[in-house]
C-alpha cells in the first residue's frame, strides 16, 4: 500500500536526486545512531539498564509466572470474543431488521456501549452493581464489561458489511421466495461477515488491550502478573518493559494476520467478482466510520 | 439522590474539565505527530520510512494502560520525572499519533494516482505536491477516521484514572465511594462520555460536509 504511494509521490530520482537522498539517508542514520548512543549512555548512568536488573525475567520461575499471566490474558480474550462476536452479529441483524422495537433496542444498546469507556463499565461492575445485588466474580467483573462493549463495536463492523452488500443480493433472495430471516441467515450474513473478517481480527487487538484491565480488578492476567512481579523483584521499570513488549508481539501478530486475511480474501473469487470488489470498497469506507482505536 | 449530585457537581465538573484537557491536548499533539509520521512513511528516504513504520507498529500495538504505568511509575527510575497529568497526555498522544498516522496514510492512499502524477508533471517537488495537492484532498477521506481517533482519545483518557489523574472516571469513582451513590455517578459520567462522542461525531459530519466537493 505504502509502496504504491511512495512511487507516485515522487519521480524515479535522477543522479542529483539520488545523491541528495543518499546524503540525507546517511545524515539521518547518523542522527539516529547518535540519539541512541546518547540515550544509552544517559540511561546507563542510572544503572537501570544493567544486565542483573533484567536477568530475573529470564529465570525459570519468572517465565512461568508470566506464562500464567499470558494464559489469563488469552482466556479473557477468548471468552470475551467467543461471546462478543455472535452477540455483535445478532445486534447488527437486529439493527438492520424490520421489527421497529428490536431495531430501536439494538440501536440504543450499540450507541450507548460504543461510547462508554471500558474502565467506567468495569468500575460499575466493581463498585456500583454489588450494591444492587449483582456481584459477579473477579473474572466476570472483567470479562462481562469487555464483552458488552466489544459486542457493540463488532455490531457496527458487521452492520458496515451488511450495508456494503449489493441490494441485488437481498432482492434476489426475496425473488426466489426466501423469508426475511432466511435471507439474512443464508444470503446476507455469510457475505457480510466475510467482508469484515479482517476488521474483526483487528478488533481482537482491542479485546487483548481491554484485557489489561485485569490490573484494575486484580484478575491474574499478564498485566496483573507483571505488577506482582514488579512488587516482588522491586524491578518495576523492567517488568513493565517486558510485559509491554509481550503485548506488542501478540498484537503485532494479530495485526499481520488481519492484513494477510485481507489480501487473501480479496484474491479468492467468491460470487460476482465485481460486486464483491465494489462492496469491499464500500465496506472500507464504512469501516473507517466505525473502528475506534483505544 | 439529586442533592448528592448537586453537592458534587463541582468535583464532577473539574473531572470533566480534566478529561477535556487530556483529550484536546493529546488529540492536537497526535494530529501533528501522526501527520509527521505519515509523511515519514511515504517519503523517499528509507530511514525515515523505517522510523515511521517502527513508531506505528510499536504504539498501535501496545496497550495504553501498560504504557501509562510504564511511564508513570517506570520512567522516574531513569530520572525522567513528569506530573501524572503530563504523563497521561504524553501516553495518549503517542498511542493516538500511531492511529492518526494510519488515518492520514489511508487518506493519502485514497487520493487518485492521477493527482500525484499531475503534480509531478507540472514540476512540483515531493514536499510541494504533498502539501498543496495530496494532503488537502486526503483531508476529505480522513475526517471520519480522525473523528474515531478523537473519540478513542476521549474514551481512552479514562484509563488515566488508573494512574490517579483526577479526570471524569476517577472523580466519579471517588465521589461514588464517598457518597455511596456509585451507580448515579457512573451513569452521569457515562452520559457525559456519550455526549462527548456524539459532539465529536457531529463536528465530524459538519466538517465532512464543508470539505465535500461542491458540484
Amino acid at each position: 500500500m505504502s509502496e504504491r504511494a511512495v512511487r507516485v509521490l515522487f519521480d524515479e530520482p535522477g543522479p542529483r536526486g539520488r545523491r541528495r537522498i543518499r546524503v540525507l539517508t546517511v545524515l539521518i542514520i547518523m542522527t539516529i545512531v547518535a540519539a541512541l548512543v546518547w540515550a544509552w549512555t544517559t540511561l546507563s548512568a542510572t544503572g537501570e539498564l544493567a544486565w542483573p536488573k533484567w536477568k530475573p525475567f529470564v529465570q525459570q520461575w519468572a517465565v512461568w509466572f508470566m506464562l500464567a499471566g499470558l494464559k489469563g490474558t488469552l482466556i479473557v480474550a477468548l471468552v470475551a470474543s467467543v461471546v462478543a462476536f455472535p452477540l455483535g452479529a445478532l445486534l447488527a441483524v437486529g439493527r438492520s431488521g424490520r421489527n421497529a422495537v428490536v431495531r430501536w433496542v439494538c440501536t440504543a444498546y450499540i450507541e450507548i456501549f460504543r461510547s462508554v469507556p471500558t474502565l467506567l463499565l468495569v468500575y460499575t461492575f466493581l463498585f456500583a452493581l454489588p450494591g444492587i445485588g449483582i456481584n459477579l466474580g473477579i473474572f466476570g467483573k472483567l470479562v462481562v464489561p469487555i464483552t458488552m462493549i466489544n459486542a457493540a463495536v463488532i455490531a457496527e463492523l458487521v452492520r458496515a458489511g451488511i450495508n456494503a452488500l449489493d441490494s441485488g443480493q437481498r432482492e434476489a433472495a426475496y425473488a426466489v421466495g426466501m423469508t426475511g430471516a432466511q435471507t439474512m441467515r443464508l444470503v446476507i450474513m455469510p457475505q457480510a461477515i466475510r467482508l469484515v473478517i479482517p476488521a474483526l481480527v483487528t478488533q481482537l487487538v482491542a479485546i487483548v488491550k481491554d484485557s489489561t484491565l485485569g490490573y484494575v480488578v486484580s484478575y491474574p492476567e499478564l498485566m496483573k502478573q507483571a505488577n506482582l512481579l514488579a512488587n516482588n523483584t522491586k524491578l518495576l521499570l523492567q517488568a513493565f518493559v517486558v510485559v509491554s513488549a509481550i503485548y506488542v508481539v501478540i498484537n503485532f501478530c494479530l495485526t499481520r494476520l488481519a492484513m494477510w486475511l485481507e489480501i487473501r480474501l480479496r484474491r479468492s473469487p467468491g460470487g460476482g467478482r465485481r460486486s464483491q470488489l465494489r462492496a469491499e470498497e464500500e465496506v472500507e469506507h464504512d469501516l473507517a466510520a466505525v473502528v475506534t482505536p483505544h | 439522590m439529586i442533592d448528592v449530585l448537586v453537592e458534587n457537581l463541582g468535583a464532577l465538573w473539574h473531572g470533566l474539565l480534566t478529561t477535556l484537557a487530556l483529550t484536546v491536548l493529546a488529540f492536537a499533539g497526535a494530529l501533528v505527530l501522526g501527520t509527521l509520521m505519515a509523511v515519514f512513511r511515504v517519503s523517499p528516504i528509507l530511514p525515515l520510512r523505517v522510523i515511521g513504520a517502527v513508531f506505528v507498529e510499536l504504539l498501535r500495538n501496545v496497550p495504553l494502560l501498560s504504557l501509562l504505568i510504564l511511564f508513570a511509575y517506570g520512567l522516574p527510575y531513569l530520572g525522567i520525572e513528569m506530573s501524572l497529568f503530563t504523563t497521561a497526555v504524553v501516553c495518549l498522544l503517542l498511542v493516538s499519533a500511531s492511529f492518526t498516522c494510519e488515518a492520514v496514510r489511508g487518506g493519502i492512499n485514497a487520493v487518485p494516482v492521477g493527482q500525484a502524477e499531475a503534480a509531478r508533471a507540472i514540476g512540483l517537488t515531493f514536499a510541494q505536491s504533498l502539501a498543496t495537492v495530496i494532503l488537502p484532498q486526503a483531508l476529505r477521506t480522513m475526517v471520519q477516521p480522525l473523528v474515531n481517533v478523537f473519540i478513542g482519545v476521549a474514551l481512552g483518557s479514562s484509563l488515566a484514572a488508573a494512574i490517579a489523574v483526577p479526570e471524569l472516571t476517577y472523580t466519579a469513582q471517588q465521589v461514588g465511594n464517598q457518597t455511596a451513590e456509585s451507580m448515579l455517578m457512573f451513569v452521569v459520567s457515562a452520559l457525559v462520555y456519550i455526549a462527548i462522542a456524539m459532539l465529536g461525531g457531529g463536528a465530524g459530519s459538519v466538517l465532512e460536509r464543508r470539505l465535500a466537493v461542491q458540484r
